[in-house]
């Protein structure tokens, strides 16, 4: 089965706090550590084990800046077979709709019979694969946390709905599904491996190589555009206990037993 | 202004809590806009006539093919039905994840996803409220709205309008709802396997995040909720690292709970954290960001490391007794 899986460059907020700049134009990015997409990160090792499990390859794709190759890299470095990055000035500023466009013309390029990317990245908008799915005229499943092969022609899958319960569906092939966290556990990715894949050539196309109109994408056709970044007022906010540890406890033990919270 | 339309979710003849939620939030993009709900399922009056009491209209289709909200059939049916330039609000849950991507591609309109809040509309450019980074920092996006929009509402985001002035009639659109043939089916749900505790009956819990760093140390939470007769419950990361069972996870994907005290120990507070939460427990949230968006909506704070902090407290808890 050759599959395709759909990665991008984040900033890690499990190492980061994320902090608006003084004009609200952006966040700080100085100093912030970048690493591939969580979710996307299940994708990989999951297109990893299929193909371990029942042949084919497994292609990463991202659109980026030259920086964004790392990504690419240590997907590779994980076991995935090539990278792809797409890059263009053209690009730059995107909606949603605009990644997906141009994730289709590189999809359409090659024959792939399984499309992944993560149920959703650092924006938190989960769009990229129902809407890459749609362009393509294909099935699609969202936060997806099984998956088994039937045949070359269907597969089954869970998606994640609510109450921890799993809804589980028959997909004919090709489809394009978008990867939940959990689905697997991604495998550990050494120093050794991104050796291994230091020197290996990584393909860049631009919107002329993808046939892509500069005006069908980028910030020109954009219909949905982030004016600014803030940080949000959610209410009064917590009483915060302060002092020494011991005077921070006393207190709080006060609390919790006024409020049955000790037994 | 275009027309609005809600998409209506509904379990066993009721409909969902947002279904009031997208009143509000239609009139919060335009307070005189018609609002029209379009409720699909099989054997829907009851929801019509129970949502005809909010709305303006009702759009109703209802058939076997809808028996189970299957994303893929229910766009083809809306693909017919809605008119172009219409706004669809549909709630950002996984329902509506699976449906609204695809649905915005195939009408060609706009899409926005989980919106927190509306800020009015400035020509066809409406403005509107978003979360980044798991609700580290807001955005202002305009979304053009001039071919239409599919947007995602977060739920509880809007308070329902519980006005039921609106009082429309429910018109049958199954006729309309066109080829439905599909590429994905339906097979069952498989319902989440309870654990050895149940915590949805759990009166106090110590709920740990990825603060807790190693599973080794989720002893600690353990010997903290030992001391105050508490259950251990967690947020999403611990269940993925495969560290404590899907049972314990609290959080829209996971239990909800209802306990009268939550500790929050090393937990961020997304929202589909906190979505999980339900009634008004006594919430106190142990974390060493202190920016983390957990102490906005926490009673209590303390910024510590839930590593350091939780083994003193278990202990002052214990001498205390």
């Amino acid at each position: 089965m050759d599959i395709l899986v759909c990665v991008k460059r984040v900033p890690d907020t499990s190492e980061n706090e994320i902090e608006v700049n003084s004009s609200g134009s952006d966040i700080e990015r100085d100093d912030l550590v970048y690493s591939v997409n969580e979710w996307d990160n299940y994708a990989v090792e999951e297109a990893i084990q299929i193909r371990d499990k029942v042949g084919g390859s497994v292609t990463v794709v991202t659109v980026g800046d030259d920086e964004s190759e790392e990504v690419l890299r240590r997907e590779m470095a994980m076991g995935a077979d090539q990278g792809v990055l797409l890059s263009d000035d053209a690009f730059e500023g995107s909606d949603g709709k605009g990644l997906a466009t141009i994730l289709k013309a590189e999809i359409e390029k090659g024959k792939y019979d399984l499309i992944m990317t993560g149920a959703q990245a650092d924006g938190g908008a989960a769009q990229v694969g129902g809407m890459l799915a749609a362009m393509l005229d294909l099935p699609y499943a969202s936060l997806v946390n099984l998956i088994d092969v039937v045949d070359d022609t269907k597969i089954k899958v869970g998606r994640e709905i609510e109450g921890g319960n799993q809804e589980m569906n028959e997909v004919d092939l090709p489809c394009v599904l978008s990867i939940q966290t959990g689905i697997n556990e991604p495998r550990y990715v050494g120093i050794r491996g991104i050796r291994k894949v230091a020197s290996v050539e990584i393909p860049v196309h631009g919107a002329a190589d993808l046939g892509l109109d500069a005006s069908a994408v980028g910030e020109a056709a954009a219909k949905v555009k982030r004016q600014d970044y803030f940080v949000p007022d959610m209410g009064e906010g917590a009483e915060m206990l302060e002092g020494s540890t011991e005077e921070i406890i006393e207190k709080l033990i006060e609390l919790l037993k006024a409020k049955g919270g000790v037994k | 202004m275009a027309q609005i339309f809600a998409y209506i979710l509904h379990k066993e003849g009721v409909a969902d809590d947002s279904a009031l939620e997208l009143v509000a939030a239609a009139k919060k993009i335009d307070a005189a806009a018609s609002v029209t709900a379009i409720v699909v399922g099989s054997g829907v009056d009851a929801v019509c006539n129970e949502v005809a009491a909010s709305y303006n209209e009702v759009w109703k289709i209802d058939g076997a093919d809808f028996a189970y909200p299957n994303a893929e059939v229910i766009r083809k049916a809306l693909v017919s039905i809605v008119p172009k330039g219409a706004l669809v609000l549909i709630p950002h849950n996984t329902f509506g994840m699976d449906l609204g991507p695809g649905l915005s591609v195939k009408l060609d309109t706009a899409f926005v996803s989980d919106v927190v809040d509306f800020e009015g509309i400035d020509g066809d450019a409406l403005k509107v409220v978003r979360q980044e980074y798991s609700g580290m920092v807001s955005t202002h996006v305009t979304c053009d709205t001039a071919a239409g929009a599919i947007i995602t509402v977060r739920p509880g985001a809007f308070q329902p309008d519980e006005s039921k002035s609106a009082g429309g009639a429910v018109t049958d659109k199954t006729g309309d709802a066109g080829d439905l043939g599909v590429s994905r089916r339906f097979l069952e749900v498989v319902e989440a396997e309870m654990g050895d505790v149940d915590i949805t009956k759990s009166e106090i819990l110590v709920s740990v995040g990825r603060g807790i760093e190693d599973e080794d140390n989720l002893e600690i939470a353990q010997e903290l909720a030992d001391a105050m007769g508490a259950d251990v419950s967690c947020s999403r990361p611990i269940v993925d690292a495969k560290w404590m069972e899907k049972s314990r996870q609290v959080g829209t994907s996971g239990q909800t709970v209802s306990p009268k005290v939550y500790l929050a120990c090393g937990i961020s507070g997304s929202f589909q954290h906190m979505g999980g939460i339900k009634g008004a427990p006594f919430i106190v949230a142990i974390n060493k960001n202190a920016k983390a968006p957990i102490f906005q909506l926490a009673d209590v704070g303390v910024v510590a490391d839930i590593l350091e902090f939780l083994p003193d407290l278990a202990e002052a808890i214990e001498e205390a007794k």
